[in-house]
């Protein structure tokens, strides 16, 4: 099953750190965001590949907004 | 010194103008555009715009704080911490504009800010060391040498980093490319410089610190120990006055490494030493934070000493108010780092402030830098306020912080009381043996059940 990765608060993109076709495992980092400036990691849950990665670096997310998809 | 500018804003500038007037000193604010009605604007006698929004524009912007010193008659600067309190350029600046600068010698600021400079220094005075390559590593192949002599794991460091950012724990060999190239890039991101060194990494390690005072006569004085081990992201979220449950022979060592390493660095007022202990005893300096840290009334509740008094007194050139040789620390104090963050996995979020009932109770201080109708913005850090409580001894400032936070109300912005008052109950914590691994640990029970 997907695991749906998401930004859990609105933060810009401060570095991406993974990349799509990437081998993942439960607790790595796949980006690096940053709000009220501090660098909050968004890592995945589960082990599997990083079928997408839909931010770059600089853009912004809200609370919601898909990062990445692990199958 | 009549007045004085200080460079910072919230609860740091509140707590700085507020010992500027203990001293009869007048203070000056300065602020971004957003914060014409912040407490500190509010709180000084004088408050002048810096014109923008930014950081870089703002409280960075050293041309214009060095105009609105000289505009508005200050002749010193604090720094406070953060923004550029340890920023050599800046502490120099104000001392060619003929200003008292309030803190060390911009020299002991650019020797101690680099880190490898200051290890080396530290290694020098015989202060106790984990293995490290004592220059910033020039490719991989260097750290994998010093692998192959010391093993994992290993700790890549930004040389001119901080604030718990900079910090790659690499486990495993396989990992060392990646980590050492992605540190570099990081660090030259967030300080301007991609020099990276290694060390030996002290698994499960207690953080603890000195809180000294160099007087300007050659005389550094150690007024307390600190526990700062409880920590989210590598950033403190408590701190203790005294460290818990240290040898003597432990404080000894730790007394003694600070006093050698800040006469060394030829340092003139308030800085602190910090440290790693290893479960096994194994005793490592790590850096000099030459600034006040925001956990300095964990110091000051256990001394009596108020440390931004004997900041103004030793740049006026005047000696300390209290015996150098009569320190002594009495009873227990704790601080909490009350932040617009959730309680559970500490994001942070902005804010109106509609409700702001601060506890009330014996033995507590509150240095806030925000009260009720305040705006918590992105544009700084989620800070809202240092809740800090004294007793006699551990265990009733532990009875007294367990009622303070029950009875702090905010509404608003998502604050991280409820996370101490679970805190306050863990049995690592209460029986004061616990290490900078302890919030990952109590977020993993919780994740799991």
């Amino acid at each position: 099953m997907a695991e749906e990765v998401r930004a859990e608060m609105a933060a810009n993109v401060w570095k991406v750190v993974a990349a799509e076709g990437d081998s993942v495992e439960d607790g790595d980092t796949l980006v690096i965001l940053e709000s009220m400036k501090m660098e909050i990691p968004v890592v995945a849950e589960s082990a599997g590949t990083l079928t997408q990665l839909t931010v770059n670096e600089g853009d912004i997310v809200n609370e919601g907004d898909l990062i990445a998809v692990i199958d | 010194m009549d007045k004085v500018l200080v460079a910072n804003r919230g609860e740091i500038a509140v707590r700085l103008m507020r010992g500027c007037h203990d001293a009869g000193l007048a203070c000056v604010a300065v602020y971004a555009d957003q914060e014409l009605e912040a407490p500190h604007v509010r709180f000084a006698d004088e408050a002048f715009a810096l014109g923008g929004t930014q950081p870089s524009d703002t409280y960075l912007a050293i041309g214009k704080l060095i105009d609105v010193a000289r505009r508005a008659g200050a002749d010193a600067v604090h720094p406070g911490y953060g923004f550029l309190a340890e920023n050599a350029d800046f502490a120099e600046a104000v001392v060619a504009a003929r200003l008292t600068w309030i803190g060390p010698p911009a020299k002991a600021i650019r020797d101690l800010g680099d880190k490898t400079v200051a290890r080396r220094l530290a290694a020098g005075v015989g202060a106790p060391l984990v293995p490290g390559l004592p220059e910033p590593a020039r490719d991989v192949s260097e750290i994998r040498s010093f692998a192959a002599d010391h093993g994992f794991p290993l700790l890549i460091k930004a040389a001119f980093g901080g604030g718990g950012r900079g910090m790659k724990v690499v486990r495993r060999p396989e990992e060392l490319d990646q980590a050492f190239e992605s540190a570099v890039r990081e660090s030259t991101a967030a300080f301007g410089r991609g020099e990276c060194f290694v060390e030996r990494y002290l698994e499960e390690a207690r953080h603890l610190e000195t809180q000294c005072l160099a007087d300007g006569t050659g005389k550094v004085v150690v007024l307390s120990t600190r526990d700062c081990s409880l920590q989210r992201r590598n950033q403190k979220l408590v701190e203790e006055a005294p460290a818990p449950f240290l040898t003597e022979e432990q404080e000894g060592r730790l007394y003694e490494a600070s006093k050698a390493i800040l006469a060394e660095a030829g340092y003139v007022n308030a800085g602190t030493c910090e440290f790693l202990l290893a479960p096994d005893g194994t005793l490592s300096f790590n850096e000099v934070n030459t600034r006040l840290q925001v956990e300095h009334p964990v110091t000051e509740l256990v001394t009596g000493i108020d440390l931004v008094e004997q900041q103004l007194r030793i740049a006026a050139g005047t000696a300390v108010s209290f015996d150098p040789d009569g320190v002594s620390a009495e009873g227990h104090a704790l601080e909490l780092r009350v932040y617009a963050e959730d309680p559970k996995r500490f994001l942070p979020g902005p804010g109106r402030i509609s409700v702001w009932e601060p506890p009330r109770g014996e033995g507590i201080r509150l240095d806030a830098g925000y009260g009720e109708g305040d705006i918590v913005t992105m544009h700084y850090d989620p800070l809202l306020a240092k809740l800090c409580v004294y007793g006699a001894d551990r265990a009733q400032a532990l009875d007294r912080a367990r009622a303070a936070v029950r009875s702090f109300r905010i509404e608003g912005p998502k604050n991280n009381l409820p996370f101490f008052v679970e805190l306050l109950d863990n049995p690592e914590f209460v029986a004061g043996s616990y290490d900078t691994g302890l919030v990952n640990r109590m977020r993993a029970s919780r994740k799991s059940g």
